[in-house]
């Protein structure tokens, strides 16, 4: 059996997404294949995902209407169900439409979701977020937040929060834990740490495109390993590059496990996963010497 | 392994970890790579690259058969041929040039002038689309990314034209790629520090459609993780895993 890329030990990506053929892209097969691909190349343990309402078919990608929002969710409940093994869910909701989103967090929930993922659709500040950060918490629920690290102005087709934002709606809401989506993607990384840093119930994922040197660094400088999760978002090989530049940046083997899974185990409601551990000190995410396969 | 696209030097926009000699050979040796093709970053932001390249030449020297200069060619600054024949001279395989930092448009004469005659005495131009992600950018920073218009202008200026462009993403090498003649894409290699892998898999499109010996290994260390490209590569699918990258060597 090949080993992993990213070492035999337990691996959870807390940002993942999957597509569906409502989604306006005749490859959405193909993009849910490569994910799985990738990931068996690397050994992700369980993609925790979620569809976002229509990708921008019949409404926008950050601002999913309610009926995309649920055929997104369907289609997400869908594939859950049957990757049972390797898949988890986020149910999508736009805050805009509060009964709405409290609705589907039940109903997803009910069958197997185990967080919550919030777009951009509203500010993370803003009230309207408040019942559903209350239900997230009461059922144990992160919530995974969108997030622009550092907003200095608005940018199209979102309606962008940074870390500072989400601290504010993370501080109303102690019992509730809150995942500051992708510090690789978009905005300056640096403004984020010292945002969230006093607001303990903020928990950065690593995803993003953004492979900034300094940036790992920094992260587990200012907030520490049992703060941060592992994660992919759109870009699985920035994934792998990060887990193995963790290797060389000084962490222990346990600081390294939180960060690929023991953090996401805290987090997410207790049985969420079955992971196997006995190996789990050996976190290794080397490479084979490139020459060997490339001239 | 040859690592065509790194630096030395801070950034004026964020902190640098260790942007030195020192760290970049513990790279090389990390990630076993032969050989980094290596610029002066703080040069592209100075108006006059030659105190960079005297810097970056003696930073350089006691390791120059790993760490081969690359200095910075202004071609509108007077005497730049001088620059590039002591370039030659001193042999380094490139020069490099940051037409958006330089206020260059993207049809400039002074460019073509340059992509000529480097590739005349052997020499590749290498080209930087960007150096970091547009969302992040310092309110100072406003250069933009190099143009796909620019790239073409550069490649149709002649034979002899040799251009490496590093940190470009899809749409920009398809949009090149496909401006050009099959003549004119020879003449342009891309590395692929800024190509997404999966589920995207631009990197594996990308190598079924204009081919992977196109493609050369590029980092953007300091500024970015060595282990992306490395990652990118090891994830590619079945079909295109074994594909051969591209070689700067003259006569590829």
């Amino acid at each position: 059996m090949t080993v992993p890329l990213a070492g035999p030990s337990p691996l959870i990506d807390a940002h993942a997404h999957f597509y569906g053929d409502q989604s306006g892209r005749a490859d959405w097969r193909d993009l849910n294949a490569a994910r799985f691909r990738a990931g068996e190349r690397i050994g992700i343990s369980y993609h925790v995902a979620s569809v976002l309402g229509s990708y921008g078919f019949s409404s926008p990608t950050y601002f999913p209407s309610p009926a995309d929002v649920t055929a997104g969710n369907d289609i997400m409940l869908e594939i859950a169900e049957h990757e049972r093994r390797r898949v988890r869910m986020y149910v999508t909701v736009n805050p805009n439409y509060s009964d709405h989103a409290v609705k589907e967090i039940e109903r997803c929930v009910a069958r197997g979701a185990v967080g919550v993922k919030l777009l951009a659709s509203r500010r993370a500040d803003d009230p309207l977020l408040d019942p559903i950060a209350e239900l997230a918490g009461e059922r144990h629920l992160p919530v995974l937040h969108h997030i622009w690290q550092h907003r200095r102005r608005e940018w199209p087709s979102q309606e962008i929060s940074d870390g500072a934002d989400l601290a504010r709606l993370a501080a109303r809401h102690p019992r509730t834990n809150f995942i500051l989506a992708h510090i690789g993607g978009g905005g300056d990384y640096a403004h984020t740490f010292p945002a969230v840093v006093d607001t303990p119930n903020v928990f950065p994922d690593l995803s993003g495109s953004g492979v900034d040197r300094g940036m790992l660094d920094d992260a587990v400088a200012a907030l520490g390993a049992s703060r941060l999760l592992w994660a992919c978002d759109l870009t699985i090989e920035t994934g792998l590059a990060k887990l193995r530049a963790l290797e060389t940046i000084g962490l222990s083997d346990d600081a390294i496990a939180d960060i690929r899974w023991r953090n996401a185990v805290r987090l997410f409601p207790e049985g969420s996963f079955s992971l196997e551990t006995r190996n789990a000190a050996s976190t290794s995410a080397r490479h084979s010497p490139l020459a060997t396969r490339h001239s | 392994m040859i690592d065509v696209s790194t630096f030395v030097g801070g950034y004026p926009f964020r902190y640098l970890p260790h942007p030195d000699p020192g760290a970049l050979l513990r790279v090389l040796d990390r990630e076993q790579i032969d050989e980094a093709w290596v610029g002066h970053l703080p040069s592209a932001f100075y108006r006059d690259p030659a105190p960079g390249n005297r810097e970056l030449f003696a930073l350089l020297a006691p390791n120059a058969k790993r760490l081969r200069p690359i200095p910075a060619v202004r071609p509108d600054w007077p005497r730049w041929q001088e620059a590039l024949r002591d370039a030659a001279n001193a042999g380094a395989p490139a020069v490099r040039a940051y037409p958006p930092q330089w206020g260059f448009g993207p049809h400039d004469a002074s460019m073509r002038e340059l992509a000529i005659a480097a590739g005349e005495i052997g020499m590749h131009l290498i080209l930087t689309v960007r150096f970091e992600d547009l969302r992040q950018r310092h309110a100072l920073d406003v250069a933009g990314d190099l143009s796909a218009a620019a790239i073409r202008a550069l490649a149709r200026a002649g034979n002899a034209v040799r251009l490496i462009v590093t940190a470009a993403g899809r749409e920009m090498i398809e949009e090149v790629h496909w401006g050009l003649t099959p003549a004119e894409q020879q003449r342009v290699l891309w590395d692929f520090a800024w190509v997404w892998g999966p589920p995207e898999d631009h990197l594996a499109k990308l190598f079924r459609t204009i081919g992977s010996r196109r493609f050369v290994f590029g980092s953007q260390w300091p500024l970015r993780l060595v282990q992306n490209p490395r990652a990118n590569l090891d994830l590619l699918p079945d079909d295109v895993r074994d594909m051969p990258l591209g070689s700067v060597a003259r006569d590829a």
